[in-house]
């Protein structure tokens, strides 16, 4: 005779020892078509954003004008520029992988969303990374992406030409949303696994 | 389906053959072969930074540019003065499809009066022990609208064969009835070439200023700024939204964002910034439900990538244990 719990920690305790045990989260042992070379570019997208927030948090600590006039601030800039860089290479070629493995196959439909606004809200990190540069770049950007955001209203609210906004939406609230994603993400892909081979007799999805 | 859904992982994986694998190891190796790439990449070649351009930059660099635009805020000419929402109320850069503006529908939000924020205002700034400068806005204050229409009209088109002199900054404009408006220009360029342009366009009544809008909206409605964009590669008709000053890659990931711009409906469309934005909106929505879009979800299946991608057959039965076995049949 089983008892449901109760409380709702001891709810929640179970269920995750139900369905993301951490011989799950971790586990040793992988399905062989794991091997697969498809399954690098996830793992090099996490290790370029581990870079992106770690640089950015030296550069958020020192200040926007910090990399315009130093030298090992611009240094950190570059690292900066470059793993933001490689994160969209790496995460483009996860995404075209998936795309191509269709691993949103046997109920993982919500892994390839999250992974999607995961994308979608990068674009946005980095947009407003780049209008936070404080150049040349940031001046011609704000300037013409303004017309973009006013013709859907967005610009009433989400104003590019607003240093200040931007600047803490970059710093700020994309890299929690980011992080916070691709940490669901992740615990998404190891609750339910890797997802099988495509059957090669099959013609259609499902 | 359903049942499908509730499957744990180990029912899933429940007979596949498995291999040795330490994802804690493959991320260290990430980290550090990423780690490396990017040091060669930063060190290497740097990241771009071209100096920003200020109001001060401007009127120094190009006097004649720079008094044409003000004197265009005052005629109600340039871009920002007819901009609409959220600026103001006009209506020239107003996008919409029929009923369907959003931009009309959020109204004015960052209030802006391009006459008297970029130029009148802080002439009266100036005006404080300048006689001259504060008699040519008397007069231009008490003039009545046709006059001082007539005098932006004249002075604008002085303004088309004005002489800029580079080693002075200054410009000269062929003789003609521009009334107090040449006195105004003149202290306005020196005051932006001073410096004091820059702060009075940002200066919002506060200590603390970090909205750039007012300086920003006028420097765009100069053609200073466009013309060092284009030097760069960076106007939209060179597929600027997704380029970065100098040979650095920008935004590549707008490069479909940005194609639209370059071809028929939205190619030299009023309404090509709405257009292209719910086009990607429409796209975004698409790529977040493949899994649900018969065709689209089945083009993995037509192009067999996965064949490429799954090349790896299983281990030899009995070689390598499964995750999790099949059940021992249950004792008789």
């Amino acid at each position: 005779m089983s008892s449901v719990p109760s409380s709702w920690t001891a709810r929640a305790r179970d269920y995750l020892d139900r369905r993301l045990p951490s011989s799950n989260l971790l586990p040793e042992r992988q399905p062989y078509y794991v091997g697969s070379w498809v399954y690098v570019f996830g793992v090099v997208t996490i290790a370029a954003l581990f870079w992106v927030i770690l640089s950015g948090i030296v550069l958020a600590f020192f200040g926007p004008q910090w990399w315009h006039v130093t030298a090992v601030g611009r240094f950190f800039n570059s690292l900066h520029f470059w793993s933001v860089q490689m994160f969209f290479v790496f995460m483009v070629l996860h995404l075209w992988g998936q795309y191509f493995a269709a691993g949103w196959r046997d109920g993982r439909a919500g892994t390839w969303m999250v992974g999607v606004v995961i994308f979608l809200i990068s674009i946005v990190a980095a947009f407003t990374g780049y209008l936070s540069q404080e150049n040349f770049d940031a001046q011609w950007i704000a300037v013409n992406a303004k017309d973009a955001m006013n013709s859907v209203g967005a610009g009433a609210f989400f104003n590019v030409l607003n240093f200040g906004q931007m600047y803490g939406i970059h710093v700020m609230l994309v890299p929690i949303a980011v992080l916070a994603l691709v940490g669901l993400h992740i615990v998404m892909v190891r609750m339910k696994g890797v997802v099988k081979p495509i059957d090669r007799s099959a013609k259609v999805g499902k | 389906m359903k049942a499908r859904v509730r499957q744990t992982q180990e029912e899933y994986y429940r007979g596949v053959p498995t291999v040795p694998y330490d994802l804690v190891k493959e991320l260290a190796i990430a980290l550090v072969a990423t780690l490396a790439l990017i040091v060669v990449l930063a060190a290497v070649l740097s990241s771009p930074d071209v100096k920003s351009e200020t109001v001060q930059s401007w009127a120094a660099s190009d006097p004649v540019d720079f008094v044409t635009t003000a004197t265009g805020e005052l005629s109600g000419s340039t871009v920002s003065s007819q901009y609409g929402p959220p600026y103001n109320a006009g209506s020239a850069s107003v996008q919409g499809y029929g009923f369907f503006s959003p931009q009309a529908w959020f109204g004015v939000h960052q209030a802006v009066d391009s006459p008297n924020d970029f130029v009148l205002n802080p002439l009266k700034i100036a005006a404080t022990g300048n006689p001259d400068l504060a008699g040519a806005l008397d007069t231009y204050n008490k003039a009545d609208d046709k006059t001082r229409q007539g005098w932006l009209d004249a002075y604008s088109k002085g303004l088309k064969d004005a002489q800029a002199d580079p080693s002075t900054g200054s410009f000269t404009v062929a003789q003609g009835d521009y009334g107090p408006l040449p006195v105004m220009m003149n202290s306005l360029l020196k005051q932006a070439q001073a410096g004091g342009l820059d702060g009075l366009l940002l200066s919002q009544g506060g200590f603390y200023q970090t909205d750039y809008t007012r300086p920003l909206l006028f420097m765009g409605d100069g053609g200073y700024l466009a013309g060092l964009a284009e030097g760069q590669k960076l106007t939209g008709s060179q597929w600027g939204m997704m380029n970065e000053t100098g040979s650095y890659p920008g935004q590549t990931w707008l490069w479909l964002y940005t194609f639209w711009y370059q071809v028929p409906p939205f190619a030299g469309s009023s309404n090509a910034d709405l257009g292209v934005v719910l086009m990607m909106t429409i796209l975004s929505l698409g790529l977040l439900l493949i899994p649900f879009i018969p065709g689209l979800r089945d083009i993995p299946y037509w192009i067999p990538v996965y064949k490429l991608i799954w090349r790896t057959l299983p281990p030899t039965a009995g070689s390598q244990p499964p995750v999790h076995p099949e059940p021992e049949p249950a004792p008789r």
